[in-house]
């Protein structure tokens, strides 16, 4: 039996809302198959399945708001029959044990002393195993263990008291949710993020300036050759330009997870969407270096499209191993991110703008100029790194035609 | 099924073992005309003979190394040493010679001795006669260590002892020699595993030896409260089994070891240690032990009971894991 569970769509979900299931119970499912549209408080997302089987029981009504963590549905594995699997008969809480009959030698019963507070929380290391699985925050849970540590079983009951009844009836799609609230949620959902970066992210800042004058001309050129639906924006460039430069700088590109961490072999380029109606979403494009720029200006169109109509799908929310923001349009000259976890750096980029530039010569003339920033986890990399990082980059953007 | 006591079973193992190999003889003090300090060997001299069955000076250096050259020579020796305190005069034939000639003559020179002994306290026979060093053995690579703690080992461990190429030393529990039990007809010659004794889900009581018995009746005390308590009797002291005690110690999420040898350094000081190595995040409650308390044994009968482990400790032990104080 599989389980199919609500996955974490990123470090500023805690919960989600089952808004569609897309395969019905006794129909197969291949991996990478869309199985679930869950609403994340930014975005209705499309959640994938990434074992193959057959949909079997869906555990979870439609509109039922559940932790991360929680298994929304069964599927059988490949080659099992309902009828094999069937006699499985679900958990039941156990009934509590028979008092004690037999007279024991009295000892003192050992007191029961609270965690004092600003100590560590007693968790037991099963217990914390499995709260991290099924995504419940240990501190809010109330430990009946030995020392009042919380125990499997206390996480385990947690989980069952804040699961609410399956509802049977068709509620509100994301779409019809007043803006306002969604608007609210997301704003606190970024809060949330932001908030723990800044507190468990030591931040260090770079910043470079870098001539854009190769990689415009070229832009130029080949937008030339394009009909106008299928023109490149720098955008694109940017971020291949940053794909290949993080290959010197492989402590950029990553997950921090258990303190420790974890490089990525490739870049899945997180790219800051505003949304409309306010807020931000950072799903991304996988294997950025290994696309050519043609491919990854239409993945960035479809990618903003879908997330301004609010359809993701579930490895774009949960896979990114860097951010790349550009505040260009806007106008500003740089722009010094907040690092969203578990990743360790966002690059930034800057409006593109004709500045007084000298060149190799001590010539002074007139330059189009971009200022490239880099917000990194100094957890995992120095400012030297970093700053070999920028100067590939800039590297890079001299020689567009090689991205 | 027979049922027969520990010293019954143990008899028969040596009748069986002097019966079925010409090579096999057996050593020690009083083990001849007196029959064995415990009654063990009674009548044996009788029917196979002073050459088979001999009484040696009170030389426990002396014996114990002739049962190594007796080994070495070819022959299978069962060498009985009254108890585990007078062995320390052996050690240095187990520790230096019997333990190591294999591996020194690359292995040229196996040494197939079999070292019995009394162990263990709970008779009023005072400090001297009443302790424990499990661990201690069962810390030396090169030997074999094995706690027969049922009627069914006691009668089927000496067999595969014999069989095994290197020393392995035989513990039994003195408090053990009069328990009585049913034996199945049929042998097992394992010296390798550990055995589960009672199935539970709640609590691993892990034992061995005189603690066994213990252990089973805190189990059942347990269970009328209500604690589901799993019993494995670790058998085999050297090499340890820890697949059996993780398995157990996985399945049950919350261990107690109960252990007659002194706390510190003691063998449930070593299994704690590696189910905290190989086990710790399947671990509900921290490791938990019942030892003897750090004092020579005491003689008297009150002062003894208290420093020993006893099922009532066991049991407040457990509970105390479960975080329920009574």
């Amino acid at each position: 039996m599989i389980e199919f569970k609500l996955p974490s769509l990123g470090a500023d979900m805690d919960e989600g809302k089952l808004l569609e299931w897309k395969v019905k119970p006794g129909e197969p499912v291949k991996r990478g198959q869309v199985v679930a549209v869950v609403d994340t408080s930014k975005a209705a997302v499309e959640v994938e399945s990434w074992q193959e089987g057959t949909m079997h029981e869906q555990l979870v009504g439609i509109g039922t708001t559940v932790p991360v963590g929680t298994v929304l549905a069964t599927l059988l594995e490949p080659g099992v029959t309902a009828e094999a699997a069937a006699p499985q008969p679900r958990p039941q809480p156990q009934a509590p044990p028979a008092a004690p009959t037999v007279v024991a030698p009295p000892a003192p019963p050992p007191p029961a002393i609270p965690a004092p507070a600003g100590e560590r929380k007693a968790v037991s290391p099963a217990a914390r195993v499995r709260a991290r699985e099924l995504g419940v925050d240990v501190d809010q849970v109330a430990g009946t263990g030995l020392r009042g540590a919380v125990t499997l079983e206390d996480v385990e009951k947690a989980v069952r008291a804040a699961k609410p009844p399956a509802v049977a009836a068709k509620p509100p799609t994301a779409a019809s949710k007043p803006t306002a609230d969604r608007t609210a949620e997301m704003r606190k959902a970024i809060g949330a993020a932001m908030g723990r970066s800044k507190r468990e992210i030591p931040h260090y800042y770079l910043a470079e300036t870098i001539p854009m004058e190769r990689a415009a001309a070229w832009l130029a050129r080949e937008n030339g050759k394009r009909p106008v639906t299928e023109r490149l924006l720098m955008g694109a460039v940017q971020l291949k330009a940053v794909a290949l430069a993080l290959a010197k700088t492989p402590e950029l590109n990553g997950f921090w997870a258990e303190g420790a961490f974890r490089p990525s072999a490739s870049v899945h380029a997180g790219v800051a969407i505003s949304i409309r109606q306010g807020g931000l979403i950072a799903p991304c494009i996988h294997d950025v270096e290994r696309k050519g720029i043609a491919e990854i200006m239409r993945d960035l169109a479809d990618l903003v499209a879908r997330a301004r109509s609010g359809s993701l799908r579930s490895s774009e929310m949960s896979d990114p191993t860097i951010t790349v923001t550009n505040l260009g349009e806007t106008g500003v000259e740089a722009v010094y991110g907040v690092i969203y976890p578990p990743q360790v750096a966002l690059v930034g980029f800057g409006r593109i703008e004709v500045r007084p530039w000298v060149d190799g010569e001590g010539g002074l003339r007139a330059m189009p100029l971009a200022t490239a920033t880099l917000s990194a986890d100094h957890r995992v990399s120095d400012g030297i790194r970093g700053a070999r990082f920028l100067a590939e980059l800039r590297e890079r953007l001299q020689h567009p035609e090689e991205l | 099924m027979t049922r027969m006591s520990y010293r019954d079973a143990m008899r028969q193992a040596h009748r069986e073992a002097l019966a079925a190999d010409p090579r096999v003889f057996l050593m020690g003090e009083d083990v001849g005309l007196y029959g064995g300090t415990y009654a063990v060997t009674k009548g044996l001299l009788d029917e196979f003979g002073p050459q088979r069955v001999r009484d040696t000076p009170l030389s426990e250096l002396a014996f114990v190394g002739a049962g190594v050259g007796a080994a070495l020579g070819g022959m299978r020796p069962i060498v009985e040493v009254m108890t585990v305190n007078f062995s320390l005069l052996a050690l240095d034939a187990i520790v230096n010679t019997a333990a190591l000639y294999r591996h020194m003559s690359g292995g040229q020179f196996p040494v197939p001795l079999v070292i019995r002994m009394a162990t263990g306290a709970g008779r009023q026979v005072a400090a001297q006669h009443s302790h424990s060093f499990e661990n201690w053995y069962a810390s030396i690579p090169g030997i074999r260590v094995l706690a027969p703690g049922t009627v069914a080992d006691a009668r089927d461990m000496l067999v595969p002892a014999l069989a095994h190429p290197d020393p392995v030393v035989i513990f039994e529990h003195a408090q053990l020699y009069n328990m009585e039990g049913e034996v199945p007809e049929e042998r097992s010659a394992d010296i390798r595993s550990a055995a589960v004794r009672r199935p539970g889900s709640m609590v691993s009581l892990v034992t061995y030896g005189g603690s066994l018995p213990k252990t089973l009746e805190a189990a059942e005390a347990l269970a009328a409260e209500g604690i589901d308590a799993e019993v494995v009797d670790l058998r085999v002291l050297r090499p340890l089994d820890m697949d059996t005690v993780l398995a157990s110690a996985r399945k049950c999420r919350r261990v107690v070891v109960v252990d007659e040898t002194w706390r510190s350094g003691s063998l449930a000081a070593e299994v704690m240690a590696r189910i905290a190595e190989s086990a710790f995040y399947d671990l509900d409650a921290p490791l938990a032990r019942v030892c003897t308390e750090e004092v020579p044994i005491p003689y008297a009968k009150h002062l003894e009971d208290a420093a020993l482990p006893q099922p009532a400790k066991i049991v407040a032990a457990a509970r105390t894991l479960l975080g329920r104080s009574r």
